[in-house]
């Protein structure tokens, strides 16, 4: 079957789709986006949360056929989907609900953010959302391959929840394993990003 | 076309600053956070096939004919082989004992053992493929545990054994064994006034390395093949593959792919011969991706172990003797087990002086699941034993644990059980000391001024207590783990290291074939280059057997060895730099030959800080490469008969303070905080070392209270091979993890730096059991702990027969009682 949906705000197809195919197979095999990750493929580590209409979900169990016509984040697409909410415009951000104070004033703040090298082969100077600069600074990011969901279910947390206590975190992230860090520097991201995201509105 | 995905080099310098001692970040940072760095499992290849391996589904039986004719007319396949299509005659791999089977011949040993490999055009078509192979088996007797693999009757796991331990191991079903006798224990144990005995077991940890096992082999012009593969030692996995392929090794071209974790997982090989082969057989690139369940079949485990200690000691407290016995359960195959009984054995009695030790550690052959390598590595389950056994004693004697320790701590100086003298910085009462004085949570955390919050109580969000019936405890550990490569290994690394100039302005490229599996060992090494070379801007190359050996990314020594050889290679380069310096512009200043002259700021400078020239004027257009291998001191083996030898390169000590609140009535345990000291001699990266620390720590919660690989001990299958069914902890179940790291330098060591990454993971499990044990006043003497080891249901739960291997908490002496009865 054929299968036609928005990715990153791309209008994308992808062709001789088996009906068994999950949503997270047509990403990494067919789209060439293989950033959400193939952990469990049973939904109990959370290593392919992407955003489907705006609602974090394990794309290995949303049946591909189930993303027809509806949009998905992932965690390529992150960055800019946090750059046009900050922004306010926010089509990436179509249908969001919950807390959304503050949303403009933390254009500064996701200014902050941008690129602060040119180390071009490490990606340096690419604009990063501010819970993906948080990761890399707080050390939350060993092995990484937690990390691509945990960031697409740690920035929906901070979209709704810009102040979340430590339980809110740790409830927010129950659903995502993490082999490497012990989740402390996890935790410590996430404070961060919130941290600066008040400052940035604050400001 | 080139395989995408294929890693590139990862430069940093331009704005990343950072020499060692400073927490720089990872130059692979970005490209992990944005879904950009390449996992072995997102490699692909235009025309490329997928692999899928068929596994036994029982535990031991002879195969007495498999049918592949089906899955060969399957639509989309491409090829089907088994042990019949191998090409040579080395059927067989193994780290250090070549008895596993590249696939399945005549036989299965254990439960998911590799039966048949298929390629086809989608992953699904290989899968049903694979799932039409008929293998008809005639299953044998199975050895289970101790008793079944030594009895006078045992069927033997292998029946031909030839390997080096076989002369002198006591059973056929026995991989090794290991005695360390020092002092007279019987002698001493007449001086004790207290003897405390004790009968331990410890379930079977799985690494659950997130991302699973996966590569991808593309066929070569040249008759060779390509594999980006994610492992912990390249060049072990090449010496292995190569000879089953019939290919000379520089036709085997390995390149390290994004690893998700490793734990120990992939010291042993798991789809690498399998996609060469069937790449080499369809000449297209084949890729093999596990899934989660194939993952628990896919590698080795931790070995389940059964530990039997007594400890005496005198009134005031001094240790006079302690007597061990470690079973553990190495599975089908050989694995690492060999080393892990070393381990086991040589650190058995903890970070205590005891100068008089009758000590004996075995590997089972078994049809059980093969274990190996995990962090830890045999030290993990000789410290949960010690340390409940110190508690004991410590009780019987009327004294504070904490103290008990302390009086009995080795320090510097101190003799091993094997003799060897520990001759840098073992600093265990101090470390003991720092993580008592860590402030304590306050008691009743939970309560909010709106009430209890749940998710602070045992149970959480199942709102099952709203502090009802729930208990603190506090319990502490302690333990000792060697680094690097023991008992005489030949235990190397090596570097390839360049500087010269490039638009303008010097760099420096690093080349070795260290695996980084999540560490931040490619961090490391630039770190080491700044400082070494004074030079900004360095590019780690992409691991891969171009460049020489770099050992495994296993037993804490990356840092040391290959951090080590990393440094090496920059000293060279800098004379040689020197050199050129001294040939070119020495006639100019005479500091040039007779200063000592360092590299800083990309300037050649005197010790006195004055400026003698910019390397892009030295170098001009020279380049300055060097690559060779570093070693650390020679260690050696074991005495076969009295364990006796300096056999450790270094050791490596950290204590835990757990916090747990239980919850009595229902058995639910919440670990509230577990604090962490921990000596690293000197923290290379802080930041990276606190990672380490705090991940460590969690594998060692997971054990005490949650994660067990469940074997049915009537079939020897895996019951529990899900994330579902097997408990990691998740955010919810981790605490707060404050971390207090010492640098006190080893002087033997790069930088005086101590391997990091497992101490942290030995004390862990016993201090929480500890705390468990403080908060209910129950014995427990099996991890992990369970909710129905803590409300006195567990012996009610289990059926005559075992619903699983491990037999549940009672009394001491009662486990080996039960053991035999269950007479499997």
């Amino acid at each position: 079957m054929r299968v036609n949906l928005t990715v990153n705000g791309r209008p994308q197809e992808a062709d001789d789709v088996w009906e068994g195919e999950s949503l997270l197979y047509v990403l990494r095999e067919r789209m060439g986006l293989p950033g959400s990750k193939n952990a469990c493929e049973q939904g109990e580590c959370g290593s392919c949360t992407v955003r489907l209409d705006c609602v974090p979900v394990c794309s290995c169990l949303v049946a591909a056929g189930q993303a027809e016509g509806r949009e998905v984040v992932t965690v390529e697409g992150l960055a800019e989907y946090a750059r046009q909410r900050a922004e306010g415009g926010a089509t990436g951000a179509r249908g969001a609900t919950g807390v959304r104070g503050g949303e403009s004033a933390s254009l500064d703040a996701a200014r902050r953010w941008q690129a602060r090298g040119t180390d071009s082969q490490t990606g340096e100077n690419i604009e990063l959302a501010p819970v993906q600069q948080a990761f890399i600074e707080a050390g939350a990011v060993q092995c990484g391959f937690c990390t691509p969901g945990l960031l697409v279910a740690a920035d929906e947390l901070l979209e709704h929840h810009p102040d979340p206590t430590d339980e809110d975190i740790r409830e927010a992230l129950s659903g995502n394993l993490c082999r490497c860090t012990g989740y402390e520097k996890i935790m410590d991201a996430v404070r961060l990003a919130a941290a600066r995201r008040s400052e940035g509105a604050g400001a | 076309m080139t395989a995408n995905g294929a890693p590139t080099g990862l430069t940093q310098g331009s704005t990343t600053r950072g020499g060692i001692g400073e927490s720089t970040l990872r130059p692979d940072g970005v490209l992990k956070v944005t879904g950009e760095f390449a996992y072995a499992s997102d490699m692909w290849h235009e025309d490329m096939l997928w692999g899928q391996i068929l596994r036994s589904t029982v535990a031991h039986a002879e195969i007495v004919s498999i049918d592949t004719s089906e899955a060969l007319a399957t639509a989309g396949v491409y090829a089907v082989m088994t042990y019949d299509d191998l090409p040579t005659d080395v059927r067989h791999y193994g780290l250090e004992i070549r008895d596993t089977p590249v696939l399945a011949h005549g036989k299965v040993r254990h439960h998911g053992e590799p039966v048949a490999i298929v390629a086809a055009d989608h992953p699904e078509t290989a899968r049903r493929a694979a799932a039409k192979i008929r293998v008809e088996y005639r299953e044998l007797p199975l050895v289970t545990d101790e008793a079944s693999a030594t009895a006078p009757d045992a069927v033997l796991v292998h029946e031909h054994r030839t390997d080096h331990h076989s002369g002198h191991v006591p059973h056929p079903n026995i991989v090794h064994r290991q005695p360390i006798v020092r002092g007279d224990a019987d002698a001493a144990a007449g001086r004790a006034d207290v003897i405390v005995e004790g009968d331990y077991c410890f379930g079977m940890q799985d690494q659950a390395f997130l991302g699973p096992e996966s590569g991808l082999a593309v066929p070569g012009e040249d008759g060779g093949v390509d594999l980006y593969i994610a492992t912990q030692w390249l060049h072990s996995d090449l010496r292995q593959i190569a000879p089953v392929l019939g290919l000379p090794e520089d036709k085997v071209r390995m390149t390290l792919s994004g690893v998700g974790g490793a734990f120990g997982g992939r010291e042993d090989l798991s789809m690498q011969i399998h996609a060469c082969l069937l790449a080499l057989r369809t000449g297209k690139p084949v890729k093999i991706v596990y899934n989660r369940f194939e993952s628990f079949f896919g590698h080795v485990h931790r070995h389940p172990a059964r530990l039997h200690y007594e400890h005496g000691a005198t009134r005031d407290g001094r240790l006079t003797h302690v007597k061990c016995r470690i079973v553990l359960d190495g599975g089908a195959y050989a694995s690492a087990s060999p080393a892990v009984v070393g381990n086991a054995a040589s650190l058995s009695v903890g970070p205590y002086v005891c100068e008089d030790v009758d000590i004996e550690a075995l590997a089972l052959y078994s049809n059980n699941p093969p274990c190996g390598a995990m962090r830890g590595f045999g030290a993990v389950q000789a410290c949960f034993a010690y340390e409940a056994q110190m508690d004991k004693v410590a009780a019987e004697l009327g004294l504070d644990p904490v103290e008990f320790r302390r009086i009995n701590a080795m320090e510097q100086g101190t003799l091993m059980p094997t003799g060897q003298r520990v001759d840098s910085p073992a600093p265990v009462a101090e470390l003991l000391r720092r993580v008592k004085a860590m402030p304590m949570p306050p008691e009743r955390q939970w309560e909010s001024s709106e009430g209890a919050d749940v998710r602070q109580l045992p149970g959480g969000l199942s709102n099952t207590t709203h502090g009802e019936g729930v208990v603190r405890g506090v319990g502490y550990a302690v333990g000792i783990k060697n680094v690097g490569f023991s008992e005489g290994f030949d235990d190397y690394s090596t570097a390839r290291v360049r500087l010269e100039v490039a638009g303008g302005r010097p760099v420096v490229t690093v080349h070795t074939a260290m695996a980084e599996v999540g560490q931040g060992g490619v961090t490391v090494h630039a770190q080491i280059a700044r400082t070494e070379l004074g030079v900004a801007e360095v590019t780690i190359r992409p691991a891969d057997t171009q460049v020489g050996s770099a050992g495994s990314t296993s037993a804490s020594r990356q840092t040391y060895v290959t951090g080590g050889a990393v440094r090496n290679a920059c000293e060279l380069v800098r004379e040689k730099v020197l050199e050129i310096g001294r040939r070119r512009l020495g006639p100019y200043h005479p500091a040039w030959a007779t200063a000592e002259l360092l590299l800083e700021g990309g300037k050649v400078v005197t010790d006195g800080g004055e400026v003698l020239a910019d390397l892009v004027d030295v170098l001009e257009d020279e380049v300055v490469e060097v690559e060779e291998e570093w070693r650390h001191r020679p260690t050696e083996p074991f005495d076969p008969r009295t364990g006796q030898g300096n056999g450790h390169v270094q050791y490596s000590f950290a204590a835990h303070r757990a916090v747990v609140e239980v919850d009595t009535e229902l058995g639910l345990v919440k670990v509230i905080e577990l604090a962490c000291a921990q000596d690293v001699g000197k923290a290379l990266n802080p930041l990276s070392v606190v990672g380490q620390i705090q991940g460590g720590t969690v594998q060692g919660l997971g054990i005490a209270v949650m994660e067990e690989i469940v074997v049915d001990p009537v079939t020897a299958k895996v019951r529990n091979p899900s994330f579902t069914d097997y408990l990691l902890p998740t955010i919810l179940d981790t605490p707060a993890l404050p971390v207090d790291v010492l640098e006190l330098a080893d002087d033997h060591a790069p930088y005086g730096l101590r391997g990091v990454g497992e101490a942290p993971t030995l004390s862990s499990t016993p201090a929480v059991l500890a705390a468990i044990r403080d908060a209910t006043g129950l014995a427990l003497d099996r991890t992990p702990v369970r909710p129905e080891h803590l409300t006195g249901t567990a012996a009610d739960q289990d059926p005559p027969g075992g619903a699983r291997n491990v037999t549940p908490s009672a009394p001491p002496g009662a486990l080996t009682k039960s053991h035999t009865a269950r007479g499997t």
